[in-house]
């Protein structure tokens, strides 16, 4: 494992899937991990435009809570109901199922920024 | 490594790493915030049983002939009711009223008292209570004398009985025993910090590792897990206890913090008794209240709260509470206001969220 090779990665622990126009966002695995038990996540509002960098909401552990910042720059599309009624799929599927949005991306060539998995791997180990 | 090197350790770190704790600095302690994860851990003690180092908490002896006239004028609690091998709960007040800490006093013997200290407040407690000590007696910081290992939950009696002779079907809740576990001394208290039935067990340091591992084994058929403070707080949390640095510091005084039952004003002199007893006579300016959250949120410590919109007070202590799938929390609120069932907002993140006030303690254990 475990960092999936199709997916784009930041020093924040955030992580985007791009395809097309899309850019799906979610938390990493190793995020996922120093959280803990994740017990509520707080997601924006449809339509919400966001730069990258900014914060889009919140992850809350038991002990802690942690801003979710945006990796690119976009438009709110899709924000995942699962995370609503079972916050702890988190824990479970970071890199799948527990996806957090879906955005229209505004500046594609922003991905080529972000880490790869190779290197955030290296960026974990460091 | 740098950072942990300089961290203070308990005899059970070691321990601690080799079951794949994760440590955090805890007060300049490095220790366990959790081991399989703060839910299951704590769903574990409230079913069955938990082990807990609490080994950074601090000891202080009281010992000599009046030690029971400087115990009861630095604490709030009347320690001569206590009878040898009783403990009970209790403040060290500053002359204002407010508090140096809460602790446990243990009753040793007529001349000699034990007192269970936070970790963080154990030097300051020291220098407080030694600095007013005007009776023959003597004040010790034995803090590294002692390493200390919880056992909570229902299952706790049925784990430690095997390993000591001290019948502990015999003792009382906030009773103790100068004992021993696996023939190695102990002070056995039947004590805790998590809602739950269970021992505080004080070792020496060098048998921690050896009492750990045995309490480990004989815990296995029972489901006895390991517990890190994160756990401990959610826990303390539900049972609505107080945690110093939250619910209490050195502006809050006993009344407010609804420990009103700590307080003895049918004792001799004590420090802040003068404070209280004005602050009795004129009524609470504020209130130690619990609240549930109702709306999507969690209010944690520190969030302000407001009511019909205006900032009244603030979250001393906010989680979601695993036993009781809610999120809770503790809150300071103007006396007047201060009644379960008030419709209050707890501010998240600049946003308002529902909540309603509720009394304290959350959970009760079955009896």
């Amino acid at each position: 494992m475990k960092y999936p090779d199709n997916l784009r990665y930041t020093k924040e622990h955030e992580w985007v899937l791009v395809e097309g126009e899309t850019g799906t966002i979610g938390i990493t695995d190793h995020a996922q991990q120093e959280l803990g038990d994740i017990v509520y996540v707080d997601l924006p509002k449809l339509g919400a435009t966001y730069e990258a960098g900014q914060s889009i909401g919140s992850v809350e552990s038991v002990k802690a809570v942690s801003d979710i910042y945006s990796p690119v720059t976009g438009e709110v599309f899709e924000v995942n109901p699962l995370l609503a009624e079972a916050p702890e799929k988190l824990n479970a599927d970071p890199h799948g199922e527990a996806w957090l949005v879906k955005m229209k991306l505004a500046k594609a060539s922003e991905v080529d920024g972000l880490l790869s998995a190779a290197e955030y791997e290296a960026f974990l180990g460091g | 490594m740098s950072e942990a090197a300089s961290l203070l350790k308990t005899p059970l770190n070691e321990t601690h790493r080799a079951l794949g704790a994760r440590m955090v600095d805890f007060g300049g302690w490095d220790m366990p915030v959790q081991y399989s994860g703060i839910i299951d851990e704590h769903n574990t003690v409230r079913t069955s049983a938990g082990l807990f180092d609490v080994s950074h908490m601090g000891e202080l002896e009281i010992r000599g002939r009046q030690a029971l006239e400087l115990v009861n004028y630095v604490t709030t609690n009347n320690a001569t009711k206590l009878a040898v091998g009783q403990v009970h709960y209790s403040g060290l007040l500053y002359e204002h009223g407010g508090f140096v800490d809460d602790i446990l006093v243990h009753k040793v013997a007529d001349d000699h008292y034990f007192l269970c200290v936070n970790a963080g407040n154990q030097q300051k407690d020291f220098e407080h209570i030694a600095g007013h000590n005007r009776w023959e007696c003597s004040v010790e910081n034995n803090g590294a004398k002692y390493a200390q290992i919880a056992i909570q939950g229902p299952k706790a009696p049925a784990v430690l009985q095997p390993l000591t002779r001290t019948d502990l079907s015999s003792m009382k809740y906030y009773w103790f025993a100068d004992g021993e576990v696996s023939g190695e001394w102990a002070r056995i208290a039947r004590t805790g910090y998590t809602g739950e039935d269970g021992f505080e067990i004080y070792v020496a340091p060098e048998q921690a590792g050896a009492r750990w591992q045995e309490l480990m084994e004989a815990g296995r058929g029972e489901g006895l897990k390991p517990v890190g403070l994160g756990a401990r707080n959610t826990l303390r949390l539900e049972a609505g206890m107080a945690l110093y640095g939250h619910e209490i510091d050195a502006t809050i005084t006993p009344l407010e913090a609804g420990l009103g039952w700590i307080v003895k004003f049918d004792k001799g002199d004590f420090l802040g008794r003068s404070v209280l007893e004005k602050q009795k006579a004129e009524g609470l300016k504020r209130k130690l209240c619990g609240l549930e959250m109702r709306g999507r949120g969690i209010g944690r410590d520190g969030y302000e709260v407001r009511v019909a919109g205006t900032p009244a007070g603030w979250v001393t202590s906010g989680g979601p509470a695993p036993a009781l799938n809610k999120n809770i929390g503790m809150c300071y609120l103007p006396a007047e206001k201060a009644a379960p069932g008030l419709e209050i907002e707890v501010m998240v993140r600049n946003q308002p969220v529902e909540a309603v006030t509720i009394p304290i303690p959350f959970y009760k254990r079955a009896k």
